[in-house]
């Protein structure tokens, strides 16, 4: 019996691509296994393989076609020896005749769990012209930028090289730079940590990339105890100029291992500095900043915002300072404070109590040590409350310092306890209706301001 | 203490009975199509995340399959599947536990690369390569701890031989003698990179040797070859002699996971592996030249077309977690 084709989600994030072109013609022979088209995805080119033998009866999205949502039929597979007439009888507006496959809820379940269209914030004015960049192309562009200024800096990690990166972020840094200087790592995170920072205590510059920050754990004791330690130890002899970055959080359904925001874990110590971009310029210039720092910097990153766009200053010299703060939206009745991906989430809130008749002021951290203390405690002066939002656990948290700050330094100032937003206090489930309600959404920032004003 | 990786198997007869022959047909067949499915179920949404095939790999775990002991204890990586429909698991508890569904066997709570079953000893799908290498040694000290006649078999990807723990792993095994089987599933990538780029030492199977372990390299496209390797590999452990080493040599087909593009080898190099090694088509000729006629494989795919269908329908159809569900297991007791 006919069957339709269709569009295939070919990654964790994707819910549309283009249909680059067919390799089969209408009329062509396919056995299972066979290459039918490709298809962009957010990410790279794919192949969309046959699932079973037949005939190619009918073409229905066309070469080139952009936008093609996951689910929609592209064409018709017809069984051998079936008319070609046949391919009229696939009933399309249901996607075909595949009973195994109800429209369920979970079938959008793909997409990002974050907002995706965060509000853009006034680029750095200071910086003057501006182009949209995604996040991705602004981490690319700060190393890029480093490594032709500096033939101290090199990169290393899995994937990096060959593959351009395994969320692209390195994509042509190998052809520009040559593999002395981008080099590939086998899975040995613990010792290719080690050889760094090694390298590092010599002089050399160089950043590793973690495929995501969960396999930094692998590695975790040379971060901790030979990178962050060594200037003290040594009396300050030693320095170890270095960058750890990598995607930090939560991504979009990949489970409890794969899914955890380490922002206090390296926020706790000393000798290191942390910084968590959100926006492109962010991204850039604390990258830039991290690599010409002399200390080992932790750059957490995201992969759901690895996508997004952003203004960024278009200067060469274009470079931001580790440890100050900024505010993206200004107000007067409460304080929002969030980092990396969460800053999308305050400003998501803060449109929406201001709708309320209630002005947020929201302030993306962007650096976590050193904290931009002053920056927090000048605002909360000014709105006498304050909440802090992080996808992160509760316990320990960057939350509790922040909330901590606000009680030390500007107790006499605060008309309501300070208090957090968290993720909830669990290993994140993979299941797509259970993992949105474990992270979270400009709603729970909204309860907490209005808890805070009484209601 | 007379094994060596040169040496062949000594052998009498055929490797497999006519009855080993037609359960590795149907349980190859089982993982093959379950995973066709789930590829087909990822396309449409239903599977979200990370999803990693074990297309092409098939004999590895069902010759071993076939030669380990009830109650033999395994344990592997995120590519787990196979190993769990080899350990016994439902397909459909499998299946519902990619589509974050109540039915499957972590009741959403884990997906595709995190499932357990105490019943069937299997102690999972670990999504940090090299993980469970180190576990799966651990899995092999409790058994020597209580004096148990189980061997643990611990599967790991020729990446994840690199990793330090695997090394430590190997150390501890030898010197505590633990009934430890350690298979390496020798794919030629680990992820977008060839092993020849990711490893200096150019046999694998040698890996352990420092340590003293015994090992063989196997070609792991042929279910009869895994099954008579895992067979003595099994005995020796078995016997109290301390662990075995297996590199297999197989191929994935399919990208490493869902979204990968696949671009850092040839498509004629699949095609070429699938053309004249694929573990299920070998299999097949060499059952075909023993007398077992058409009607038998006919009568399996349309039994393992129907298990998967009834597999796919109930990941589908079984209702998502509810909400209480995030609060539960966090820790014992509470
Ligand atoms: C510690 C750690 N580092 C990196 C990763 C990302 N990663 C997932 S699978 C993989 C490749 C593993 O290759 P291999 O061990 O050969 O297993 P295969 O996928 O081929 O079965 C990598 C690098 C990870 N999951 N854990
Ligand atoms: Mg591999």
């Amino acid at each position: 019996m006919a069957s339709s084709i269709l569009m295939p989600a070919l990654s964790p994030t994707m819910t549309e691509g283009t249909l680059a072109r067919w390799i089969k013609k209408e009329g062509d022979q396919v056995s299972s296994g066979d290459v039918l088209a490709e298809i962009e995805t957010d990410k790279a080119t794919m192949e969309l393989e046959a699932i079973e033998d037949g005939v190619l009866g009918r073409i229905l999205v066309h070469d080139g076609a952009e936008h093609v949502a996951v689910n929609t039929p592209i064409g018709v597979l017809l069984e051998e020896g079936e008319d070609a007439s046949a391919a009229d009888t696939v009933n399309l507006a249901e996607g075909g005749d595949d009973k195994t496959a109800p429209a369920s809820e979970t079938s959008s379940s793909s997409a990002p769990t974050a907002p995706v269209a965060a509000p853009s914030p006034v680029a750095e004015p200071e910086w003057g012209e501006t182009e949209e960049i995604t996040v991705r192309e602004a981490l690319r562009d700060a190393m890029g930028a480093e490594m032709r200024r500096d033939g101290d800096v090199f990169l290393l990690g899995e994937e990096v090289a060959q593959y351009q990166g395994a969320y692209k972020v390195s994509q042509g840094l190998l052809d520009e730079f040559g593999s002395k200087r981008v080099i590939d790592m086998p899975i040995t995170e613990h010792g290719f940590t080690g050889m760094a920072t090694g390298a590092a205590l010599t002089g050399l510059k160089p950043i590793v990339e973690f495929m995501t920050m969960n396999f930094s754990l692998q590695a975790v004791d040379h971060i901790i105890n030979s990178a962050a330690k060594t200037r003290y130890m040594s009396g300050g002899q030693m320095a170890c100029p270095i960058v750890f970055r990598g995607p930090n959080g939560a991504a979009a359904r990949v489970g409890a291992q794969h899914s955890q925001c380490f922002a206090s874990w390296y926020a706790h110590i000393p000798g290191l500095k942390v910084v968590a971009p959100w926006s492109s310029a962010d991204a850039k210039g604390l990258l830039r900043a991290a690599i010409r720092d002399p200390n080992p910097v932790v750059v957490l990153e995201n992969e759901i915002l690895y996508g997004q766009k952003f203004p960024c200053p278009v200067a060469d010299d274009f470079v931001l300072p580790i440890g100050k703060a900024r505010i993206e939206r200004e107000g007067s009745d409460v304080t929002l404070v969030a980092f990396s991906i969460m800053v999308g989430v305050a400003l998501e809130a803060a449109e929406e109590l201001s709708k309320q008749g209630i002005e947020a002021e929201v302030i993306n951290l962007r650096s976590l040590r050193p904290l931009d203390t002053e920056t927090i405690v000048n605002s909360v002066k000014k709105t006498n409350r304050i909440v802090s939002v992080e996808e992160g656990w509760p316990a320990a948290g960057i939350g509790a310092e922040i909330c901590t700050v606000a009680v030390e330094q500007a107790f006499d100032w605060l008309d309501a306890p300070p208090s957090r937003v968290c993720g909830l206090d669990i290993p994140l489930p993979y299941a797509a209706n259970l993992e949105k309600l474990a992270l979270p959404k400009p709603e729970w920032v909204v309860d907490a301001v209005r808890k805070q004003l009484g209601d | 203490m007379g094994v060596t990786a040169d040496a062949p198997i000594p052998q009498n007869g055929p490797a497999l009975s006519q009855e080993e022959m037609e359960r590795a047909y149907r349980e190859m067949l089982l993982v093959r199509r379950f995973e066709e499915r789930a590829g087909q179920l990822y396309g449409m949404g239903e599977i979200g995340g990370f999803c990693h095939l074990y297309i092409g790999q098939e004999a590895v775990v069902v010759g071993i399959g076939l030669a380990m002991k009830e109650g033999d204890p395994s344990i592997t990586s995120y590519r787990d599947h196979g190993q769990m429909l080899v350990a016994g698991m439902t397909a459909r508890g499998v299946m519902a536990e990619l589509t974050g569904r109540s039915g499957g066997y972590s009741h959403g709570k884990g997906g595709s690369m995190h499932m357990f079953s105490r019943e069937k000893e299997f102690y999972g799908g670990h999504g940090i390569v090299g993980a469970q290498v180190s576990l799966g040694t651990g899995l092999a000290f409790a058994s020597a701890y209580r004096n148990e006649d189980r061997v643990s078999i611990v599967y790991m990807g020729e990446g994840a031989s690199s990793q330090g723990q695997t090394f430590e792993s190997f150390n501890l095994a030898a010197l505590h003698k633990l009934p430890c089987l350690y298979v390496i599933e020798n794919n030629r990538y680990g992820m977008g990179t060839a092993i020849e780029r990711a490893s200096a030492s150019k046999d694998l199977s040698k890996n352990a040797a420092p340590w003293g372990i015994p090992s063989r390299k196997v070609d792991g496209m042929d279910v009869a070859a895994v099954y008579l390797a895992a067979q003595e590999a099994l005995e020796h452990c078995r016997s109290g002699k301390g662990p075995f080493l297996l590199e297999m040599e197989t191929y994935r087909y399919r990208g490493h996971s869902m979204s990968d593009p696949a671009k850092y080898r040839q498509r004629s190099e699949v095609d070429e592996m699938r053309r004249t090694r694929d573990p299920i088509e070998t299999l097949k000729a060499e059952m075909t030249k023993h007398g077992i006629d058409d009607a038998f494989f006919k009568a399996v795919d349309a039994d393992v077309k129907a298990v998967v269908k009834d597999a796919a329908d109930f990941a589908v159809t079984s209702p998502e977690p509810d909400e209480s569900e995030l609060w539960t297991d966090v820790l014992v007791g509470e």
